[in-house]
């Protein structure tokens, strides 16, 4: 943290004139201190009994890598053209229009021309053609072929480490190339030799052994909860009593432990018991948290198609054990990813459970009848929708609230009027952000993917700018000062990012926007929000 | 992995600092972190989160959230942050030996 440049010095970095000097294909990368992210800790890549455990280091010339690795390499590469046939397809369709050049936020925000969409994906397609195309092992460079060298590893390992897999450029493309696939393909193939980050290997490591990435033991999540309780009670005088591990409940509840453990997520975590909670009172609707089904969340999606699948499995298996008759899922980002389209052939048919349909509202959820897995924002818009929240928006009077479409749900599921439409309902003051940063559009946190850790402040600072730039526009136009959103990783991520660029603004899940509204049948008289802060005309009963 | 020696004493540490492995943890690691993190004075306020964070994490084998902390410690964020310059994480959960949080946090 302490060799970040300040704004004005970052903002003065971004230069985005095409370099004078050699191409890019003679142009060696240079590994930058703030840039990227730790190596994997090798207990961790152990652990999960993965390829090639190490100590090694990004900085050293030596990455200890084993001998035979661009054979490895080229072996996974060919084994993954013939696996994925989109891969094959972004391998050969792109025309380098360089529609999706300036969309990427890290290009935005760092000039770094390797960081253009177009080009990240050239790393992979050089070689690609090299390899496996006529024209290339014929024309060579003329053909845009190069060889498997350890310069280009190192690129593949520095690019696709400063890529969130967000897909906005993938909105601009012609062809529709999903270049998320690309980063996703080029980790993969860097983890066959051992070449992962630690905030990504270690949460893994965490989620195999625990079922989360914190490491959370089923008596530290109840001991957590418990805190939530007593928390609750403190502001409504209402003690919950929440389900856990209940077998025979009606639902079973998976969230990102993000939500359980770091602020403002516990906030957010809060909102959903308490609407648990309400839904029991008020309609013997029973739904249950897991300690075992205990992350949302899926590092192993940053890893590889494999890891995915062994960390997601835990979901359908709980709700199995359980008996439960379907999933909700909670304000997560990229596990809706894994879920809406991977998961039903990943892990499924998951045909034990029930098509999901609202027990309150009759309402049956079409988009989650494969997966059974339905998104808290949809269930609780379909609840207000049909007036069976008793609410009270005053309480969030005090706030001003804008929106961040969270990448995965927008674009990778299609949730864009649903949490908008529940913000709407318990809050009074709502203000979108200008229209070619939100929805479809919307930009990245610039932490996503894995790369939410310390060590690479810089890139996330500059790769959050133009989405902090729009926040800065609402809450100097508006006086917005609250940013609701729909991810852990958001939720962890955008405090940072907000007080490098816009201190003004604070971060919030939309569950806690809606307990703040919430009133739970016998409550007593509020005198703060779920933050223990005074409500609006209250600051005087708050004090005592 | 890096090795530092202060007082007679070697330490295992990770990019970030922190000792390799919660068993390693001593009170020349304490003094170690005091000097690495500018703490001038270790007094009995730092003395009770260390105890807190240690208590918590052998019992829970993961470090309390920054809530319960400040609720168990009684407090404020701010405070914790005038005893560890680093904050709960980076300074209270390094010197009392735990590993860092990493994940959505």
């Amino acid at each position: 943290m302490k060799d970040l440049p300040k704004p004005d010095g970052l903002v003065s970095m971004m230069d985005h004139m095409p370099p004078k000097d050699k191409g890019w294909m003679d142009t060696p990368v240079k590994i930058r201190k703030g840039m990227y992210c730790y190596a994997s800790n090798p207990k961790s890549v152990k652990y999960l009994g993965l390829p090639y455990p190490r100590e090694w280091s990004p900085m050293d010339d030596d990455w200890k890598l084993p001998e035979n690795w661009k054979e490895i390499i080229s072996e996974g590469f060919r084994e993954r053209l013939e696996r994925f046939r989109s891969f094959k397809i972004f391998m050969d369709v792109c025309v380098r229009c360089g529609a999706c050049a300036d969309k990427c936020h890290f290009f935005i925000g760092t000039g770094d021309p390797k960081n253009m969409p177009v080009l990240r994906a050239e790393l992979l397609r050089s070689v690609y053609r090299n390899d496996f195309t006529t024209a290339g092992k014929v024309l060579g460079k003329f053909a845009g072929a190069r060889e498997m060298t350890l310069d280009v590893l190192k690129e593949w390992w520095y690019y696709f480490f400063q890529c969130t897999e967000c897909r906005r450029c993938s909105v601009f493309c012609p062809y529709g190339i999903d270049t998320a696939e690309i980063t996703i393909m080029g980790r993969e193939l860097l983890n066959l030799i051992g070449l992962n980050i630690d905030w990504i290997a270690t949460p893994v490591a965490n989620c195999y052994r625990t079922g989360n990435h914190l490491g959370i033991q089923p008596h530290a999540f109840k001991d957590m909860m418990d805190f939530f309780v007593d928390e609750i009670e403190d502001i409504t005088g209402i003690r919950l009593a929440p389900s856990i591990n209940k077998k025979g409940a009606d639902i079973l509840f998976i969230t990102p432990s993000g939500d359980v453990f770091a602020d403002p997520g516990t906030y957010t975590c809060m909102g959903y018991m308490m609407l648990f909670h309400y839904l029991k009172e008020k309609f013997g609707i029973d739904i249950t948290w897991s300690t075992y089904a205990s992350e949302g969340g899926n590092f192993g999606f940053f890893t590889s198609h494999e890891t995915m699948k062994r960390l997601n499995a835990k979901m359908y298996a709980e709700a199995k054990r359980l008996g439960v008759k379907w999933i909700l899922g909670g304000e997560c980002g990229h596990m809706w990813r894994v879920i809406h389209q991977y998961m039903d052939t990943l892990n499924g048919p998951a045909n034990f459970l029930e098509e999901p349909v609202s027990p309150i509202t009759g309402t049956k959820f079409e988009n989650a009848k494969s997966t059974k897995v339905v998104h808290i924002a949809e269930f609780t818009s379909d609840l207000i929708q049909h007036d069976k929240l008793d609410l009270d928006i005053s309480r969030n009077d005090h706030l001003k609230v804008t929106f961040h479409d969270s990448c995965n749900p927008a674009r990778g599921m299609g949730l864009l009027d649903e949490p908008r439409h529940v913000i709407r309902n318990v809050c009074e003051h709502f203000y979108e952000m200008p229209p070619n940063t939100i929805r479809e559009q919307t930009f990245c946190c610039g932490s996503g993917a894995g790369l939410n850790a310390g060590e690479d402040m810089e890139l996330r600072m500059a790769g959050g700018f133009p989405r902090a730039n729009a926040v800065k526009y609402v809450h100097e136009k508006y006086g917005v000062n609250m940013m609701a959103c729909i991810c852990a990783i958001d939720r962890a991520a955008f405090p940072d990012l907000m007080s490098y660029w816009v201190p003004e603004v604070d971060i919030t899940g939309i569950h806690e926007l809606v307990a703040n509204a919430l009133i739970l049948p016998g409550e007593k008289e509020r005198s703060t929000d779920l933050r223990s802060e005074p409500l609006p005309g209250m600051e005087d009963e708050a004090d005592e | 992995m890096p090795q530092v020696e202060f007082n007679g004493e070697t330490f295992s540490i990770d990019e970030d600092g922190f000792i390799d492995d919660y068993s390693n943890w001593s009170e020349g690691w304490v003094q170690y972190v005091k000097k690495v993190e500018g703490i001038e004075e270790l007094n009995d306020e730092h003395h009770l989160v260390i105890a807190m964070l240690r208590e918590y994490y052998e019992k829970n084998g993961i470090a309390p959230m920054v809530r319960v902390l400040s609720k168990v410690t009684k407090f404020k964020l701010k405070h914790i942050y005038e005893l560890f310059p680093s904050g709960p994480g980076k300074g209270a959960c390094k010197m009392a030996g735990l590993p860092k949080p990493t994940g959505c946090v």
